[in-house]
């Protein structure tokens, strides 16, 4: 069983980081959530791996809900 | 309103209480209910020599058009029944459906992509007309005795009998029946009269049906759209039916006002908006409805056993009612059958409340899931489906989230007690079909593969050429044949020559059913009487045959 990765995987995290903010940029708050629902969707099939992806839906639930 | 004349069954006062015989009549089988899933099991019981005694309240059949899309598992169950190929020549056939965002077509799928099966993914076919072919077909039949306006008022089971009070217009009388079946629908007053739990969720949605007689041209496609122009807060659903007959599903919301929402002139507005100023219509039936998903825990209770809508009821996305009602019926019939002449005992029954009842549980898990796609249930859910629908169209993972309903399929008994699992040192093609599975269709002989399961236990072996069978063992399996459970044995062969005595053997011109069937020389398969795959191995072997054939009927 793959399991989510804690520690960094980006070669370059700050223009990855900003790429996706960046994104947001001049967006309506309604507009932002779309964009995230969206890129959410295009990212989960990407990886496609079932557990990867509830481990990480725990994992940020947990952080706005703890 | 209607262009169908709804047909009145002749009520013939009941001889118990013209002739007022002493006592109270016993009878094999009660069935409640003369809807699709009672009259099912009524003529699939009688096709296996057991007499029924059918009591429906009605003297008709299903007031309004409700069930309209008969899969390809129902029509295989009736036409074993004899009534599938009327249906499907007065019926509209489809295998595809279109989903559509604004006025955009997004995609489409096609739910049976390879030709050679007897039938088609779906025809629709009004509720009314399914009924009616039934009861015709119950008409002829000795063994079916069908009581009209005969309500059934009182249930009284006991060990060995269930008792039933029954109105009438010349009163009340009682039978006795040794089973009783209850097929009375999602209000089933035998299940309320026993106080049985029937647990779920209620969905607030509501829903606007319209049925509409109207001459156009369109597609014969199943077409759902999600905020299209005509509707562009919600969405709906769209198919032909019989009688140039349209079924418009307008989703509504929570706080629609369902009276207003019901009066022919709102719901013309509505139509107005879709087809066009220019465009004409009769309204045939109409209905605002709103959905639950619910299911008995157990579907067996002691001599009372509950099928169809009184067991379980879904919402309608996917057309899962009345196809898993139907189900039902054929899951239960060569079991009960089994049990009342006494080759199988009671036991073989529980078999049934746990395939069926994980199937209702299957079916509503689908459903559900369905109903919350199309109705999110908070604004985030919201958010995340009109994401996967601005996707659709660019991305096909996207298209395989948007669910306007899963339609029906026979749902598998996996882990089923009366499947003898697979030997491990034997491999076998993911695709085919395991135990607990039912039989694909394929061409076979002049007809199909599913005509040779004609409601009996079969055994169907594969061999390259009829000659090259095991003799031995083809004579053993042979002279089982009618022992208790009786089963046909089936060669299937592309070569005919030398055709073994007590085999019933029918060429694979195309190799079709050979391929669907992952089959190799010698390959066998036990197949239940409702067409399900109880065991298969590699090759033919007497003793492994005998033991599968009572594990699935005991
Ligand atoms: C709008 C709508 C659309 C649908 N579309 C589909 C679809 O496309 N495909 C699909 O598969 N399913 C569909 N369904 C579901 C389908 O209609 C039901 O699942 C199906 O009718 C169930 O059949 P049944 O025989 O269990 O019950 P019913 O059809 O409800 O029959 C019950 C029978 O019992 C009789 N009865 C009741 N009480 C008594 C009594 N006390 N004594 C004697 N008789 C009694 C009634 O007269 C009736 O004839 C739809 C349903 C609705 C409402």
């Amino acid at each position: 069983m793959n399991t989510l990765k804690h520690e960094l995987n980006l070669a370059r995290p700050d223009d990855v980081y900003n790429l996706i903010v960046d994104a947001h940029n001049g967006l309506t708050a309604e507009q932002s959530e779309k964009l995230n629902a969206a890129l959410v969707l295009l990212l989960a099939n990407h990886v496609g791996d079932e557990d990867v992806i509830r481990e990480a839906v725990a994992a940020a639930r947990k952080s706005v809900t703890a | 309103m209607g262009s169908y004349t709804y047909p009145k069954y002749a009520y013939v006062p009941p001889a118990e209480l013209v002739l007022k015989p002493g006592g109270v009549q016993t009878v094999p089988v009660l069935i409640v209910g003369a809807g699709p899933v009672g009259l099912t099991l009524a003529l699939d019981l009688a096709l296996k020599g057991i007499s029924v005694t059918v009591l429906d309240e009605d003297d008709t059949v299903s007031l309004g058009s409700r069930s309209i899309c008969q899969a390809k598992r129902t029509l295989e169950i009736w036409h074993r029944l004899g009534v599938a190929d009327r249906m499907v020549a007065k019926g509209v056939t489809w295998d595809q459906g279109e989903v559509l965002l604004g006025d955009q077509p997004l995609y489409r799928f096609n739910l049976q992509p390879e030709p050679g099966h007897r039938f088609p993914a779906f025809i629709n076919l009004q509720q009314y007309y399914c009924e009616q072919y039934l009861v015709e077909r119950c008409l002829q039949e000795d063994k079916v005795d069908l009581r009209f306006r005969s309500k059934v008022v009182g249930v009284r089971p006991d060990d060995e009998h269930v008792e039933v009070d029954i109105q009438t217009p010349d009163g009340l009388y009682q039978l006795r029946g040794q089973w009783l079946v209850a097929c009375d629908g999602v209000r089933s007053p035998v299940r309320t009269m026993l106080k049985l739990p029937y647990e779920g969720e209620v969905f607030d949605d509501q829903f606007l049906i319209a049925d509409i007689r109207m001459d156009a041209d369109l597609p014969k496609i199943r077409r759902y759209w999600f905020y299209p122009p005509f509707h562009p807060t919600d969405s709906v659903l769209l198919h032909r039916q019989a009688d140039n007959v349209l079924r418009v599903d307008f989703q509504l919301g929570r706080d629609a006002d369902a009276d207003a929402e019901k009066k022919p002139e709102n719901i013309d507005k509505r139509l107005r908006m879709m087809f066009g100023e220019g465009a004409r219509w009769e309204h045939e039936w109409s209905s605002v409805y709103k959905f639950s998903c619910r299911a008995m825990p157990r579907f067996v209770k002691g001599r009372v056993i509950f099928a169809g809508d009184a067991a379980h009821v879904v919402s309608p996305f996917g057309a899962r009612g009345g196809n898993s009602g139907v189900e039902d019926a054929d899951n239960l019939g060569w079991k009960l059958a089994l049990v009342i002449n006494g080759h199988a005992s009671v036991s073989l029954l529980d078999s049934y409340d746990r395939e069926r009842g994980a199937a209702a549980r299957e079916n509503i898990r689908q459903s559900t899931r369905s109903t919350d796609y199309i109705t999110p249930k908070f604004p985030a859910a919201r958010v995340l489906r009109d994401a996967t629908l601005s996707l659709a169209r660019d991305f096909p993972f996207a298209r395989a989230l948007v669910n306007s309903g899963r339609l029906s399929r026979p749902t598998p008994y996996i882990d089923s007690r009366l499947s003898t699992p697979d030997d491990t040192r034997e491999s076998w093609n993911a695709a085919a079909a395991s135990p607990g599975s039912p039989l694909p269709d394929a061409p076979l002989g002049d007809g199909w593969l599913i005509e040779q399961i004609a409601g009996r236990f079969a055994v169907l072996t594969f061999a390259d050429r009829a000659a090259s069978l095991d003799i031995a063992a083809a004579r053993a399996v042979a002279d089982m044949a009618d022992e208790i459970p009786a089963f046909t044995p089936i060669l299937i062969t592309r070569d005919l020559a030398g055709a073994p005595d007590g085999w019933n053997t029918v060429l694979d011109k195309e190799g079709l059913a050979t391929r669907r069937c992952d089959a190799r020389d010698g390959t066998t398969y036990l197949i239940r009487p409702d067409q399900y795959v109880a065991a298969r191995w590699r090759r033919l072997h007497d003793s492994s045959i005998f033991a599968a054939l009572k594990r699935a009927s005991s």
